[in-house]
């Protein structure tokens, strides 16, 4: 296996498919899409592969690949790639969730073999975030993610798609302009792109000592905008409603699936690790930001009446409870170690539950909108549960999970959130209360006024669940399954990474 | 034979594959759904009596040991989350109830849900249910118990709604889930708490349990701002939980809407099982909430507010009872109110009366409720006592099940259940030495009772029919009528297991030695003869307003109505706690979403269009600095201000272009400054 380059064939894979289509103009569109399914789910082989080599009792990177790419004068680039419990936990779900939005896409009759070639740029784009351990290769997958999501948003997106996607990728492009600054200021200040380099250097206070204060944490906070954007941070997140609301359903899927988690792990891979100090200060008032965007952010979704809007808001939400525990654990004057160590469990529990159940969930909206010809509005329907029982019983289950049910996966993840929070925090696990009441409010509304009651216009005829939206739509359900009962699976996976994390606490 | 404690989790593990399997069995396959999941309830209900067996013969003195099986659920950090089943006479009594009652219900179900159309998935939900419930009973962490709690309100929440094509059933099912979801994240937080004060959530687990001694020490002794004790306050957020989920006193407004759902459903969930969960739970966590009883300085002790509580609810529950008219909604309130008598009980500090009370309540209040259900399953969905009437004659089993049901619920003395049970809450409210005002409002509420119950048989079935649906009721089939005698049989029965003379129930739940002398009788004997005087006056009241003079017409005016239209026309519209809550709590909530869409739309969002044309307009100027400087013609220069136009209608373009331009531009100067100058 030594010699094996895994990693490179995860992230380059979707991308030699690219090539691939790229070269066969006239392909028949079955075979397209066939073509870029198996790509896409090469991910899921590899993961499961890399997974089965994994030495889950190691806490640190596996499977590394580093070669120099870059030398030029002081210029030093290395191809640097590697593996931990929390990137095979992200390639796992990129495994899991890009072939389902492949499948929701497959109805797509507008340039399909267009659509399959952005999708798999994207999918590789965003394996290499979650694999590059070197800043360089790190932001150019994190930039080059960006132009594939804007394409997808805007030529296969609803109405307003040209506008949301403008705004998409500015304000985001906006954030990283930040982001590459502070690192410009870094490398030339350490003389080095490797994060592993650079969280042992801020680790024995190497980093810092290069700095004068103020700079530090200019550099801090144009990390913190990069990354508070991607996630999105509360209030950086006004990009996301209209971006998540106008891109075709199976782009909905990755960038909330996907997408968002970058911005998580970005959190965790750079901003703690190299600026522990910076985010302990910012934390308090960090703290309040997230707070924002979970009990913000579930109170908007209660207001829209768009559904794909809403449960974009839920993800705000949800990625929040991360964002909130990670904040606890960074910004905690005590060492806590029960509590840090739920927090940041929960945090990765999150990540992976919140792909599953808000992917599920945006794929029930899409079939909704499917079959009641675009639209989506929550007062269009009504009833349906009569009409597509299984439909109504899968989307049933996809939002008891993400309204954090006992028994799914959601749960397992929020508790342990809450579990970390309140031992840090305290009142922040409080007022996140709210945040779980008014999730279960609207989501319940959403399924009350959707599938119950009489039923609405041209519902009778909604056809229920074909072969093919099973398919899309089952193995996540019964993943939720298996996580809420067996949370084990997931956790062995990162357990001795995050145990590492708190024993390097303060 | 025995069930040892590592085999308990087949109790709950029965129904949910039952439930497993109803939920695959495609519409057609009743049989099957409905035959496995009467099975496993038998199933289930042997194996209860197995292990009550085992628990009322084990060589330990009983109440003290909990033979507990603990495992590790997943690991975190150098620990684990660890949950367990435990067996004790409680949980043993429990689960012998519910699987009892519960498989009555089941088969009743087969004849009240023939006609329904998703016959299998309710046998699927009821199946989920009773796992659910049974799982909570037998789970040995505070974890387990609530993951459990969650899953009997999921469905709770789906029976609600089962005729979810019914708006108003949508709506209960809603109401119900977020009303109970608002004690539920009390009980979350309590749970935290626990678990962060004392590391673990197992109930009993070898000492280190957080029910064992030296956790409930650290709690009492730990004190907050205040001067509260840490477990109080841990306890008053597990009550909440309790509460909600029990219907008691502010948070029981969902209770009575939950009889939108099928009369089987209102019988097992909502009235002796489910809603009987919160009592359990305080009696569960009972060395908790009653760490606090001998710390003399604190402002307030846990148990206290549970009695108030109780005593609110008790009198609350009967007296809208007494203005309502819909015959399952007087049995709900008359639910709430007797739900409110087992938290008194808690309160005052008898656990085993309220738990005596739960078993006794669970067996008349289910066969209240079913027989509600056959007479509204004869009547063709009729459920308005008032057009109701002369049902005695034509469904004699269900009129003399009821009559027995009612009496036991009434507290008729000595042959019924009920009044075995309610005596020993209002002795123990009698002895309690806090105050005297839960033992008068649970006095008061006896008298309401014995009246809206007489109330209740007499408009339903004395007299002649008053509707067509009435007068041509039949009675029902032995499926339904034989659960009916059972649990008849168990309503008048069930009261000799815990009389003053003999509390053999009592004693084998907390564990002490068992005093059975006649002489028992007369402590407190001036009670119990209070007591019987109130029933008979609550009776005597009911037969000379409702009894001796029967109503003649569906329309014709309630006595009470005519003598006081104000006070009846409150109780019938449940004092207005529903507009009291859309008026507050709903206005609140609508108010935040609106303020959290409003932030978004023009204050973030705002801030951030603003920053845009920012860039657009920066872009501009730009531009035309640039075609100014380069093209000096005129032409040129009206060329770019309309290229410039053009590009402005089009933001977005220039959107994009002028803001990376300027990012670009910036990180080239600010690059050499860092480079260049030497960032040391």
């Amino acid at each position: 296996m030594s010699s094996f380059p895994l990693l490179t064939f995860l992230i380059f894979i979707p991308w030699m498919g690219v090539l691939m289509l790229a070269s066969m103009p006239h392909a028949h569109p079955k075979i397209v899409r066939g073509l870029a399914l198996l790509y896409s789910l090469s991910t899921l082989a590899l993961g499961l592969l890399a997974w089965g080599n994994f030495d889950s009792a190691a806490p640190g990177y596996q499977f590394v690949e580093q070669h120099r790419w870059i030398s030029l004068g002081v210029l030093n680039v290395s191809y640097h790639l590697g593996l931990d419990g929390m990137s095979l936990l992200l390639v796992l779900l990129t495994g899991l969730v890009a072939p389902a939005c492949l499948l929701a896409s497959w109805k797509i009759e507008r340039d399909p073999r267009l659509f399959c070639m952005l999708f798999l740029f994207l999918q590789g784009a965003a394996l290499g975030v979650f694999l590059a351990l070197d800043f360089f290769p790190w932001f150019v997958f994190w930039e080059l993610s960006l132009v594939p999501a804007f394409f997808l948003i805007k030529l296969w997106g609803g109405p307003g798609a040209s506008r949301a996607a403008y705004q998409f990728v500015v304000y985001t492009i906006g954030g990283s302009a930040f982001m590459l600054l502070a690192f410009a200021a870094i490398f030339a200040a350490a003389g080095t792109f490797d994060f592993v380099e650079l969280a042992a250097l801020a680790h024995n206070g190497g980093l810092a000592a290069k700095f004068s204060g103020p700079v530090l944490t200019a550099i801090f906070l144009g990390v913190l905008l990069g990354l508070a954007v991607k996630v999105p941070l509360f209030p950086f997140h006004t990009w996301l409603p209209s971006a998540y609301a106008e891109a075709p359903t199976g782009a909905s899927m990755f960038l909330t699936g996907i997408m968002s988690k970058m911005g998580v792990y970005g959190f965790l891979r750079i901003l703690w690790p190299l600026f522990p100090a910076q985010l302990h200060a910012a934390a308090p008032g960090l703290i309040w930001l997230a707070l924002g965007g979970v009990v913000l952010g579930a109170f908007a979704a209660m207001k829209q009446t768009d559904l794909k809007r809403m449960v974009a808001y839920s993800s705000v939400n949800h990625l929040s409870y991360c964002l909130l525990a990670l904040f606890a654990v960074a910004g905690t004057g005590r060492l806590h170690v029960e509590a840090s160590t739920a927090a940041l469990s929960g945090t990765l529990l999150q990540v992976f539950n919140h792909g599953l159940s808000a992917s599920a969930l945006f794929f029930c909206v899409g079939l909704l909108e499917a079959r009641a010809h675009g639209k989506r509005g929550l007062s269009d329907f009504g009833g349906v549960r009569t009409a597509a029982p299984v439909f109504a019983g899968l989307c049933g289950i996809a939002m008891f999970s993400s309204l954090g049910l006992p028994g799914l996966n959601g749960f397992v993840g929020e508790f342990l959130v809450f579990r970390g929070v309140f031992g840090l925090a305290p009142w922040a696990a409080a007022i996140g209360c709210l945040g779980l009441f008014a999730t279960a409010y609207f989501l319940l509304t959403f399924w009350q006024r959707v599938f119950h009651g009489p039923q609405g216009p041209g519902v009778a005829a909604f056809p229920d669940l074909n072969g093919l939206e099973l398919v899309t739509l089952l193995p996540a359900i019964g993943l939720m399954f298996v996580l809420g009962v067996w949370p084990q699976l997931l956790v062995s996976v990162f357990n001795p990474l995050v145990t590492t994390w708190v024993g390097s606490l303060p | 034979m025995v069930l040892p404690v590592q085999s308990v989790w087949l109790i709950p593990a029965l129904p949910l594959l039952a439930a497993g399997i109803g939920a695959l069995t495609p519409r057609g396959g009743r049989a099957l759904a409905a035959g496995s999941a009467i099975l496993a309830m038998a199933g289930a209900f042997v194996l209860a009596c197995l292990a009550l067996n085992g628990s009322l013969n084990s060589a330990a003195p009983l109440g003290s040991v909990h033979a507990v099986h603990n495992f590790d659920w997943f690991d975190l950090g150098h620990g684990a989350v660890r949950l367990g089943w435990l067996l004790d006479p409680l949980a043993a009594f429990m689960c012998v109830m519910v699987t009892f009652v519960g498989l009555l219900i089941f088969i009743f179900s087969l004849g009240y849900m023939e006609p329904d159309a998703n016959f299998t998935r309710f046998f699927c939900f009821l199946s989920l249910f009773a796992a659910a419930m049974l799982g909570l009973l037998v789970a040995n962490s505070l974890l387990l118990l609530f993951i459990c709690w969650e899953l009997v309100g999921l469905a709770s929440y789906l029976l609600i709604g089962f005729w979810f094509h019914k708006p108003a059933a949508a709506a209960a099912a809603k109401k119900a889930f977020i009303t109970t979801r608002i004690g539920d994240l009390g009980l979350l937080l309590g749970l935290l708490w626990l678990y962060d004060s004392t590391g673990s959530l197992l109930f009993y687990d070898g000492g280190a349990g957080v029910l064992e001694s030296a956790a409930l020490a650290g709690l009492a002794g730990h004190l907050l701002a205040g001067g509260l004790a840490a477990s109080t306050a841990i306890g008053l957020l597990i009550f909440c939980g309790a509460a909600g989920k029990s219907g008691q006193f502010p948070l029981h407004v969902w209770l009575p809407d939950a009889m939108e759902g099928p009369t089987p459903v209102s019988a097992l969930i909502h009235a002796a099982t489910m809603v009987a969960a919160g009592v359990f739970l305080v009696a569960r966590v009972y060395p908790l909430m009653s760490a606090d009883t001998l710390l003399a300085a604190v402002p307030v002790h846990a148990l206290t507010v549970v009695a108030f509580i109780g005593a609110i609810t008790a009198l609350l529950g009967a007296l809208i009872a007494c203005g309502q008219s819909d015959i399952k909604r007087v049995l709900a309130f008359s639910t709430v109110s007797q739900l409110g008598y087992m938290m008194l009980a808690l309160g005052v500090g008898s656990w085993t009366a309220a738990i005596f009370h739960l078993l006794t309540h669970a067996f008349f209040k289910a066969l209240l409720f079913l027989g509600a259900g056959s007479v509204i399953h004869a009547a063709h969905h009729e459920q308005d006592i008032r057009s109701l009437g002369g049902l005695r004659p034509r469904m004699k089993v269900t009129f003399a099940t009821f009559a027995l049901g009612m009496m036991a619920l009434a507290g008729v003395p000595f042959l019924f259940s009920g009044f075995w049970s309610k005596e020993a809450i209002l002795h123990a409210a009698h002895e309690w030495d806090v105050s005297q005002l839960p033992l008068y409002a649970g006095l008061l509420a006896v008298v309401l009772t014995a009246f809206y119950m007489t109330r209740l048989v007499a408009e339903t079935f004395l007299g002649q029919p008053r509707t067509a649906p009435a007068a041509q009721a039949q009675e029902n089939s032995a499926v339904m009528t034989v659960p009916l005698i059972l649990l008849a049989v168990g309503a008048v029965l069930l009261g000799f297991i815990g009389t003053p003379a003999c509390p053999w129930l009592q004693a084998r739940l907390s564990g002490e030695p068992l005093h059975s002398s006649m002489g028992n009788f007369f402590a407190g004997g001036g009670l119990m003869f209070l007591s019987i005087v109130l029933v008979g006056a609550g009776l005597g009241a009911g037969w000379w307003l409702y009894g001796r003079q029967l109503r003649a017409t569906a329309e014709a005016r309630d006595p009470l109505v005519v003598a006081s239209p104000t006070v009846m026309a409150a109780l019938a519209n449940r004092l207005g706690f529903d507009e009291l809550y859309a008026a507050t709590v709903g206005r609140l909530n609508t108010l935040t979403a609106a303020l959290a869409d409003g932030l978004d739309r023009w204050v973030f969002g705002g801030f951030i269009n603003f920053l845009g044309m920012l860039g657009v307009f920066s872009g501009m100027v730009n531009r035309q600095v640039d075609e100014d400087t380069l093209n000096h013609g005129f032409d040129s220069v009206s060329e770019s201000i309309r290229g410039s136009g053009r590009r402005y209608s089009r933001a977005q373009t220039g959107e994009a272009h002028g803001y990376l331009r300027v990012i670009a531009i910036a990180f080239v100067v600010l690059a050499f400054v860092l480079v260049l100058g030497g960032v040391r």
